[in-house]
């Protein structure tokens, strides 16, 4: 008697390097070793990063020590907009090569770049607040930020409204597709509808980063990335055993296949 | 692909609008509320009315276009003609293509012609007015289109009703946007054209490519 | 209505169907040529409509072969899904629309014959309300005019899921005779249904009993 996930497990038979990192029983055995690690390397890191931004930077020539804030926002932000490439290759994935996991990424994705994005909304409004003197401007780039959560958002949504998580992951698939595509344009229509509207357009990153700067920048960067990788690993490993915990369930409830022969 | 069949499609979707008046109705209805509802909220002020007032009839155009979506596909879907069509002999991405043109004829052509009364009520300048007319009827094409595509993945979802306006929200903006800047702006003559253009672009563009990621959503559906 | 049709050959091996996770339908093959009718039989819910679907090319299958091999001359193959009538469990009608305008509008999309209409509205008994909402129908006319869909256009391969569900007996003879002409054209029909189909020829009828495995029998919705 057959069932569902040993019916997956005869691919094991010939496996290449492909099949290794796709399947969701190996990628279970293997990924299992990077959490650790990942976990070390994002600790250092945001060891690392913290200690420059608040002792071993210069405060800026206007800001003053708000300015601090900024190593936390540009890792937020750049990673609000990585995290949708990043389930975009995921939609690619499953759209055009079926590949197995491609779908587990793609949601485990969307809930972190939502919580990303939100950080990156809440720190620009702290860092807002002293600099232009408001909690919120609708400027170019943060309302562009701000329409990304609701994508982001309404992604994690439609996830839920599902039963079927497998077709959903190819429709989801789509919608994301179709929303990378737009991303440009709406920047690009929110630029220009803010430059109607506000001759006056505060740039926060219009600084010129010496190396006191931005050093510690790359270290946020790189010490929010790899905690988007941990977290993304583990949330993928946690997917791929709910899933399974479901098709064990199910294959206690249900037959198995239907066998048929002709006369 | 023969025009038979093409405009067999829009021919039918479009009847099959029209004997369901009710639903046509509502819409309209819905729209031309907004245009009610709005000096009671901001006061009865012709002046600011009418500085609001292309705003306000681009907005009611694109919540009403937000709300018709969930019946795009759902009635073929339903009862197994989107099935059926997929054994035709034209292609289901020409078929969502005329299913999108039929869609703006039946769900956006009745509010283009229900909005004189909506800029009567907001006290809108003949000009502007005009203006209007040509930025809803260059911009209302991207939002049928990705509306369309809103549809097409929620159509098996049974109450799939406010999750699809949801989603395509966001993507709809900059068609709000250059909507809204096509009528007129206060900075810079030309300005206009420009959005005027732009909007025009992003309606070709849309409707060229979703019915690609239309045809492709609602095979997923059936799998 | 006497176009010749093109000799398909249905080669099934090994189909593997698993949808949402679940198997379906496990080491299926047979194999089909133009003339025969394959009927499915097995109780509710055992996956007859999902193989239906999957020989249609609704549903992706991995690892396994479903072939419909053209015969008579060399052609594309994706064509075999315009080359296809599936009468499915949903009829495909739009009760605010006429008989006549329901028929005409698949008339137009599949590059038909509007002029067939009338004798196909006739041959199903029909023809006295062609020009009524079809949503006057009764049950088992509105399955009569969703079935005309296979006569007004003529396609070699017939996908008919319970073709004579909602039919009385009249109507199982007629939709035996409709089979029967078709095979005589050289046609394929793949047939789900429980009844015994009062059909001529029976040598040229095979039947596949979709079975279950195990002894328990739980019918938590259907599968497709």
């Amino acid at each position: 008697m057959k069932n569902s996930t040993q019916a997956q497990d005869q691919s094991i038979k010939k496996m290449n390097w492909f099949d290794r990192l796709a399947h969701p029983g190996q990628f279970l055995k293997w990924s299992k070793y990077l959490i650790i690690p990942l976990i070390i390397i994002t600790i250092v890191l945001f060891a690392l990063g913290l200690w420059y931004a608040f002792f071993n930077s210069p405060e800026d020539y206007q800001m003053g020590d708000t300015v601090r804030i900024m190593y936390v926002h540009v890792p937020n932000a750049w990673l609000s907009q990585f995290v949708y490439m990043a389930m975009a290759v995921s939609a690619i994935g499953t759209l055009v090569w079926r590949h197995p996991i491609a779908d587990v990424s793609m949601k485990v994705a969307a809930p972190l770049g939502a919580g990303f994005t939100a950080l990156a909304l809440f720190t620009g409004s702290l860092w807002g607040r002293p600099t232009w003197g408001t909690y919120w401007e609708w400027d170019g780039r943060m309302t562009a930020t701000l329409i990304l959560l609701f994508m982001y958002l309404g992604l994690v949504a439609l996830w839920r409204s599902f039963d079927d998580q497998l077709r959903a992951a190819k429709l989801i698939a789509v919608l994301t597709l179709v929303g990378a595509i737009n991303i440009p344009i709406i920047k690009f229509s929110v630029d220009w509808w803010n430059t109607l509207h506000q001759p006056s357009i505060v740039s926060a990153k219009g600084l010129s980063m010496p190396a006191s700067i931005y050093i510690p920048l790359f270290v946020m960067m790189f010490a929010f990335t790899f905690l988007f990788a941990t977290l993304h690993i583990v949330g993928m490993r946690t997917e791929i055993l709910r899933r399974r915990a479901d098709a064990l369930e199910r294959k206690s409830l249900y037959n198995t296949g239907a066998k048929g022969e002709v006369k | 692909m023969s025009i038979k069949a093409f405009s067999a499609i829009i021919i039918r979707d479009v009847k099959l609008a029209t004997r369901s008046f009710g639903d046509m109705l509502t819409l309209v209805l819905f729209f031309t509320m907004i245009g009610v509802i709005i000096p009671f909220a901001v006061g009865p002020n012709k002046a600011l009315l009418s500085s609001i007032a292309p705003g306000i009839v681009w907005m009611a155009a694109f919540l009403s276009s937000l709300l018709a979506i969930d019946r795009f596909f759902r009635a073929d879907y339903e009862d197994g003609s989107l099935l059926a069509m997929r054994h035709a002999s034209i292609s289901l991405e020409m078929i969502a293509f005329a299913k999108l043109i039929a869609l703006w004829l039946t769900v956006i052509l009745p509010l283009i012609i229900a909005s004189p009364m909506l800029a009567l009520m907001l006290n809108m300048d003949f000009e502007i007015f005009g203006r209007t007319i040509l930025s809803l009827l260059l911009g209302t094409p991207a939002l049928i289109a990705f509306g369309g595509v809103g549809a097409a993945i929620t159509v098996s979802l049974k109450r799939g009703g406010l999750i699809a306006p949801v989603l395509i929200l966001p993507l709809s903006i900059p068609i709000l946007i250059f909507g809204i800047s096509a009528i007129r702006s206060n900075s810079g003559m030309g300005v206009e054209d420009n959005a005027m253009l732009f909007l025009a672009g992003i309606s070709l563009l849309a409707m060229a490519f979703t019915p690609f990621a239309i045809a492709l959503a609602l095979r997923l559906e059936q799998e | 209505m006497d176009k010749s049709l093109l000799n398909y050959k249905l080669k099934v091996e090994k189909l593997n169907l698993i949808r949402s996770s679940r198997m379906i339908l496990e080491d299926i093959a047979f194999e089909v040529k133009a003339g025969e009718a394959l009927l499915l039989r097995g109780a509710n819910g055992v996956g007859k409509t999902s193989l239906l679907m999957a020989l249609a090319g609704y549903l992706h299958i991995e690892k396994s072969t479903v072939d419909w091999v053209i015969e008579s001359k060399s052609n594309d193959e994706h064509l075999a899904i315009e080359d296809m009538h599936f009468i499915a469990h949903q009829h495909a009608i739009k009760e605010a629309l006429s008989l006549r305008d329901n028929l005409s509008f698949w008339v137009n999309i599949n590059g038909g014959q509007n002029s067939d209409i009338d004798l196909a509205l006739e041959q199903a008994g029909l023809n006295h309300a062609a020009d009524f909402e079809a949503g006057l129908l009764s049950a088992g006319q509105k399955k009569r005019l969703s079935l005309a869909r296979l006569l007004i256009i003529p396609k070699s391969i017939w996908l008919l899921d319970e073709p004579t569900s909602a039919l009385d007996s009249e109507g199982d003879k007629w939709v035996a005779s409709i089979i029967d002409k078709q095979l005589d054209r050289g046609g394929i029909v793949i047939a789900a249904t429980h009844l015994d189909l009062p059909m001529k020829k029976h040598k040229r009828i095979k039947t596949m009993i979709l079975g279950q495995a195990s002894l328990e029998q739980t019918n938590l919705g259907q599968t497709s």
